[in-house]
């Protein structure tokens, strides 16, 4: 190699490394979500009922308990699942049971979901049952929402607050 | 496995040798990719500490900060921005490289395991160290990541609540998960400098810096790009917006772009299972390996030279354990001792000049004792056909045995530091070769990291032991060569070949020791 060739093969070298590192840096760009359409996130977490109603112990059961252990009910420990159900324009779109968290199925059941809708007036539509009944829902919310596009519209739940909430 | 390894190892060969044309042996980049990975480890911390002078760490004001770090002090805060983030990706791309090419020569299994079983976990550290990073500038491509790495994180069955909430939207954000990001970001390439550090620790004067040419060179290289390609940010994060379509770190974030088509939850076990596989690559299959280095007290007198040339750290020097007036005996370590052979080449008894029918120097490999290696000379000069008798002692890795032919007379053994300069000499002064060639392994890249290095301080008197000075130099060449490298080594061979006929016959001399 003369004296001139290594500098100038080093010089591409060094060349095509800059463009390696600068061009995988932020190139191609990557297509995260499709512009023209709204996300609806949804996130809840919430504890359902207990499995079973708490049951109120006899003065001769509670005699009979430890002195240190001794309490006036006892429930059981894991909880329902939650059922929820989202609807938009009349249609089903989603429908989980969420169970209840930990190992022994004692804490709240959590729902976080992200969907696209195309943009618009829509009539969205939710609703909770945290309770062991069979028919009917504890929470329901329906009302009409224009989603933009790019946007998110956030659907969360609070009890303390009355249930859902749409942002 | 092995059909994999000699796929990357036939890639590597062919850019070794371009790489060779273009910076030579010495400052070949594939010949250094680990210390290059400590350079821009430490360029990015450098740049990282000045960075946090500027940065404000409050999620409300640290994408302002990033801003003015960008623009307003473009030339020296920006450019230090943009050196940060592309010497990260330098790093990843240096030890990927370094990865794929350490597979490829086979150097993770038997006692080599450690190096590769600790770089695994440095892994996941660099990829925390980048995302967090990422994370920090708080622009659209953060608000992405957040998004995106808390979703990711609730497929794991470890929360109660969903993490995503904390990015809901923006009268859900608050600082708590920012701040964790900051000391994450601090405190992960910490933990990252103690693993590159365990990392190392099998390797005696183990390298962590790039020869000075190619430090500079890639110091100018990230620099230019820095100021022709400046790292901006992407428009402060609104978590009621959507981000669409973003310019993207392929380098760090690739696998958010594989959560488009695998479930969270089965991407956490393809990158764990895979991170698990290859840390068990070492043994797949298991080696065999060498015996160890065996020391034989009886000609150990405790100079320390083997313990000095090691480049595993193997052996240590210990009280003498044998009564004899020394202080102390080399003892081998058997999880560390790779079976080079260097301690043999650096042990002063062992010399092929001793009476003895059977040497035994204070150190040698069982598998190839000194005795057997004077026998090969031997016979191997009787080999000989017509021309210049040339007498090649060379390494398994080097590819020189292919000069085997009728004037050549190949000797492997495996590290070429593993012969004793002594018996260079006993080859010409006992007129068994016209000339001698040492051919090891390319300069900086030595199999057994430092064989070419110690046997060319040998032959240059610089190191113990010396070649004798009655040695005459111009029949000795010291060859360092690659496996892809062949026409290169033949006219170089050629070229000594044609030296030796020039000269006059060799004539016998008797050793001191005869």
């Amino acid at each position: 190699m003369n004296r001139l060739g290594r500098p100038f093969l080093q010089a591409i070298a060094y060349a095509a490394f800059a463009v390696t590192v600068g061009y995988f840096a932020s190139m191609p760009p990557y297509r995260y979500a499709d512009a023209r359409v709204a996300s609806v996130k949804i996130s809840l977490s919430h504890a359902a009922d207990k499995v079973a109603p708490c049951v109120q112990l006899t003065q001769e059961e509670i005699a009979e308990l430890a002195a240190n252990m001794r309490r006036t009910e006892t429930c059981e420990r894991q909880r329902l699942p939650l059922l929820f159900e989202f609807d938009v324009d009349g249609a089903r779109v989603l429908t989980i049971e969420a169970p209840p968290s930990g190992v022994w199925g004692d804490g709240p059941s959590s729902i976080y979901e992200r969907i696209n809708l195309d943009p618009g007036r829509h009539r969205i539509t939710v609703r909770l049952r945290d309770t062991a009944r069979t028919e009917g829902w504890d929470y329901i919310k329906s009302e009409e929402v224009v989603l933009e596009a790019a946007r998110y519209f956030t659907i969360t739940f609070k009890e303390a607050t009355g249930g859902f909430n749409y942002r | 496995m092995a059909k994999l390894k000699h796929f990357f190892r036939i890639l590597f060969v062919r850019a070794e040798y371009a790489f060779d044309t273009a910076f030579g042996q010495q400052c070949n980049p594939l010949s250094w990719l680990g210390a290059l990975g400590w350079y821009f480890f430490w360029i990015v911390a450098g740049t990282g500490v000045y960075l946090y002078i500027f940065f404000d760490t409050g999620i409300t004001d640290a994408y302002a900060s990033v801003e003015y770090i960008t623009n307003d002090q473009w030339y020296a805060a920006g450019v230090m921005r943009s050196l940060h983030r592309y010497a990260s990706d330098a790093l990843v791309i240096v030890v990927v490289l370094h990865l794929l090419r350490e597979f490829s020569l086979d150097r993770l299994r038997g006692k080599r395991f450690f190096a590769w079983l600790t770089g695994v976990p440095a892994l996941f550290f660099i990829y925390l160290c980048g995302i967090s990073g990422y994370w920090l500038v708080w622009d659209q491509l953060a608000q992405l990541i957040a998004i995106a790495t808390t979703e990711w994180l609730d497929a794991l069955p470890f929360f109660a609540e969903p993490i995503a909430n904390n990015f809901l939207n923006s009268t859900t954000l608050g600082g708590r998960f920012f701040t964790l990001m900051v000391f994450i970001h601090i405190f992960a390439p910490l933990f990252m400098l103690l693993l590159m550090w365990v990392h190392i620790q099998r390797h005696a004067r183990a390298r962590v810096n790039p020869p000075r040419p190619l430090a500079i060179g890639t110091a100018i290289t990230l620099i230019l790009l820095s100021l022709i390609h400046p790292a901006v940010s992407q428009g402060p994060a609104d978590l009621d917006v959507v981000p669409t379509e973003l310019a993207f770190d392929w380098y760090y974030l690739a696998a958010y772009s594989l959560l488009d088509i695998i479930p969270g939850g089965q991407l956490w076990l393809v990158i764990v299972g895979g991170l698990v596989l290859l840390a068990l690559f070492p043994w797949l299959p298991p080696q065999k390996s060498a015996p160890a280095a065996v020391v034989s007290l009886d000609n150990c007198n405790g100079c320390a030279r083997c313990f000095d040339d090691c480049p595993f750290g193997a052996i240590s020097m210990v009280r003498r354990s044998d009564g004899k007036g020394y202080e102390t005996e080399a003892a081998v370590s058997l999880e560390n001792c790779l079976s080079c052979g260097l301690c043999v080449g650096a042990c002063p008894t062992a010399t092929p000049f001793r009476r003895a029918t059977e040497i035994v120097p204070g150190i040698q490999l069982p598998e190839y004792p000194i005795t057997a290696l004077r026998e090969s000379t031997v016979a191997a000069s009787r080999q000989f056909g017509e021309g210049p008798r040339v007498l090649v002692y060379t390494c398994e890795y080097s590819g020189a045995d292919k000069l085997r032919s009728e004037g050549a007379q190949v000797i492997t053994m495996p590290c070429i530091a593993m012969l004793p300069p002594s018996f260079i000499d006993f080859a010409l002064s006992r007129n068994l070769a016209d000339g001698v060639v040492l051919a090891g392994c390319a300069e900086g890249d030595c199999y057994y990291r430092l064989g070419g290095h110690w046997t060319l301080q040998r032959l240059n008197g610089e190191r113990d032991p010396y070649l004798r000075k009655r040695v005459d130099r111009s029949r000795v060449c010291f060859m360092r060569t690659r496996p892809g490298s062949g026409k290169q080594r033949t006219a170089e061979f050629a070229g000594f070949a044609a030296t030796l006929a020039d000269l006059p016959p060799v004539s016998h001399k008797k050793s001191r020791d005869e």
